[in-house]
């Protein structure tokens, strides 16, 4: 198994989110909500405020460094969620066949046809917004995926001798599903969380920035946006520098998801870069 | 292919009614009512009487099953239901703003497709060419930005600090407003089509059939537009169509940023003010509005490869 640049690239950057999120409250210099001076707001990035101020007063660079947990929990337990749902349907569908399959596959192509952020606005509008709410919203939007890569996985090991063999030793289909099947198709598995987790991240971003997601004060890199376009003009660093974070974390996701799955799928492998 | 195009035209209404009834089941386990929420902000004080008054009026005290067989004999005639706020019939704002919408989200295609394309068959003409770095470091980069960002960005640029192009509004309805929204709009599909046109052509230049044609004296500029555009055509017709639903989530927010006047403002809105009608109704013609695409992209498709069709 070889790993490229850019997995490395995106495992660098991946890690870099970790140590910003993890390490937030012992190396950012404010407090990311209470540390609010009017008197210095708007402030241009200097020695002190690394990215400047924002409207309030407050450090753009803390507020960014806590933000990176905001991001951190929402891409991974809402992947979390979607892959516990994809894999428990997609196998069980593929495994046992007949009327459940065909009830799984009507969900699923009930689920594929309303666009995701869609639907996750939706769930925001009926339980509200917040963190809760939105890691429930992103965790059950985008299980579809999984789940049909989970169904034909199963499908094709179905068949396979040692599944088989399981079979004839009396295992119960549970036994089989769990300890056969899944371990064989948690490769792909991974690599649609890993992929998952960078419009995840993407998804919460845009539904902070439109007052449905993370609630000002909390220092969400999309709902430090919101503001964003009124100060502008003024304070163009404002905007800049939760969108580079942004931008940066996804790019971080989106290559270790690629890296990983040229590794483990040769056939894949998008010639580089 | 007659049958084949009625089967996957009415295969879109058992999804449609589907779709409704999850929206209807949703919606229907909104903690609250709309009455009651026009007074949670706390600047007036719940008066019972009047929240009695709107309940009766929109029938939000009538039983669930009651409601739910309302809400589908209306939707079987094409009766949307009535805002809560305006008292207007929902189909009616749809109309209003919809035209925007269709005009944001076909430039912002227009622009993908025409820059995209292009771009991802040089790419892999030349593979690792100063043009194929370039198309595919942007292409990453694209995907992985969040699009109102870049909106931002743009705007910043471009309207306040240059003034080349208005900031925000649908204007007089002027090409010049319609720039920076579907730009911004098309950057994501737009990575996503060099991408896979890019992938597409590799393959197909690497596959058998194009050696036999090389082989037997064609010219490159012959095999390029019989045999690479045509079968790299199949993949971006898919990819296209694949890309058509996050196309419509995203609008959503570009036309909130650029105060777009269309069907994703409006949704977004309706959100705020849990207007339930409205919301409902939007995300039933953005999801009727998808499957109509992604039907003809299916069609398309056949019409390509005829392979297609057996399945």
């Amino acid at each position: 198994m070889r790993l490229g640049f850019n997995f490395w690239l995106g495992a660098g950057l991946t890690a870099l989110v970790v140590l910003a999120g993890i390490l937030a409250p012992w190396i950012a210099p404010f407090d990311p909500v209470l540390d609010a001076d009017l008197m210095n707001s708007e402030l241009p990035p200097d020695a002190t405020f690394w990215f400047g101020t924002d409207g309030q007063g407050r450090d753009v660079y803390t507020r960014i460094l806590y933000g990176a947990q905001i991001s951190l929990t929402v891409g991974v337990v809402s992947q979390l969620i979607n892959s516990i749902i994809g894999v428990t349907l997609g196998m069980t569908a593929g495994y046992w066949g007949g009327w459940w399959d065909d009830l799984v596959n009507g969900v699923t192509n009930v689920m594929l046809a309303i666009p995701s952020l869609i639907f996750a606005l939706a769930v925001m509008a009926v339980l509200g917004p917040g963190l809760p709410s939105l890691l429930v919203a992103l965790g059950l939007t985008n299980w579809s995926w999984t789940c049909r890569i989970a169904r034909s996985s199963t499908l094709s090991l179905k068949s396979l001798s040692y599944v088989q063999a399981a079979q004839t030793l009396g295992y119960g289909d549970l036994r089989i599903m769990f300890t056969q099947i899944l371990p064989n198709i948690m490769g792909p598995i991974l690599v649609m969380a890993t992929l998952g987790m960078g419009s995840a991240v993407l998804s919460e971003a845009a539904l902070s920035f439109l007052g449905l997601g993370i609630q000002p004060p909390f220092p969400s890199w999309g709902s430090m946006l919101t503001d964003a376009r009124q100060l502008i003009q003024l304070a163009p660093w404002v905007a800049i520098f939760p969108g580079l974070a942004i931008f940066l974390s996804v790019l971080g996701f989106n290559l270790l998801g690629d890296g990983l799955r040229d590794s483990l799928d040769p056939h894949m492998r998008t010639r580089n870069p | 292919m007659l049958r084949f195009t009625l089967r996957r035209t009415l295969q879109i209404i058992p999804t449609v009614v589907v779709v409704a009834m999850l929206i209807f089941v949703i919606f229907s386990v909104v903690p609250g009512t709309f009455a009651a929420s026009l007074f949670a902000d706390g600047k007036r004080a719940a008066d019972p009487q009047m929240i009695a008054r709107l309940n009766e009026e929109f029938g939000l005290n009538k039983p669930l099953m009651e409601r739910f067989a309302t809400y589908v004999t209306d939707l079987a005639q094409f009766d949307l239901g009535t805002s809560f706020r305006t008292r207007q019939p929902v189909i009616d704002l749809i109309n209003d703003r919809i035209w925007a919408s269709l005009q944001l989200a076909i430039a912002a295609m227009a622009f993908a497709l025409v820059v995209g394309v292009p771009l991802g068959f040089l790419a892999a003409l030349r593979p690792g060419s100063v043009l194929d770095t370039v198309t595919m470091i942007g292409a990453v980069s694209g995907l992985s930005m969040p699009q109102f960002w870049l909106g931002l960005l743009m705007m910043y640029i471009f309207a306040l600090q240059l003034n080349w192009l208005p900031s925000f509004g649908y204007g007089d309805g002027s090409f010049r407003n319609l720039i920076l929204p579907a730009v911004t709009l098309g950057v994501t599909p737009l990575a996503l089509l060099a991408r896979t046109t890019r992938a597409g052509v590799l393959d197909v230049l690497n596959a058998d059939f194009i050696r036999t044609a090389h082989s037997k004296g064609m010219s490159e500029a012959k095999v390029v537009r019989w045999h690479v555009a045509r079968n790299a055509l199949v993949l971006i017709v898919t990819t296209l169509g694949l890309q058509f639903g996050s196309l419509i989530g995203q609008a959503v927010v570009i036309e909130k940023l650029f105060a777009w006047p269309g069907i994703g403002s409006l949704l977004v809105d309706s959100v705020a003010s849990r207007d339930i009608p409205v919301v409902q109704g939007t995300i039933l013609i953005i999801v009727l509005w998808f499957l109509v695409i992604n039907t003809a992209v299916d069609l398309i498709y056949a019409a390509i490869d005829p392979r297609i069709k057996q399945e």
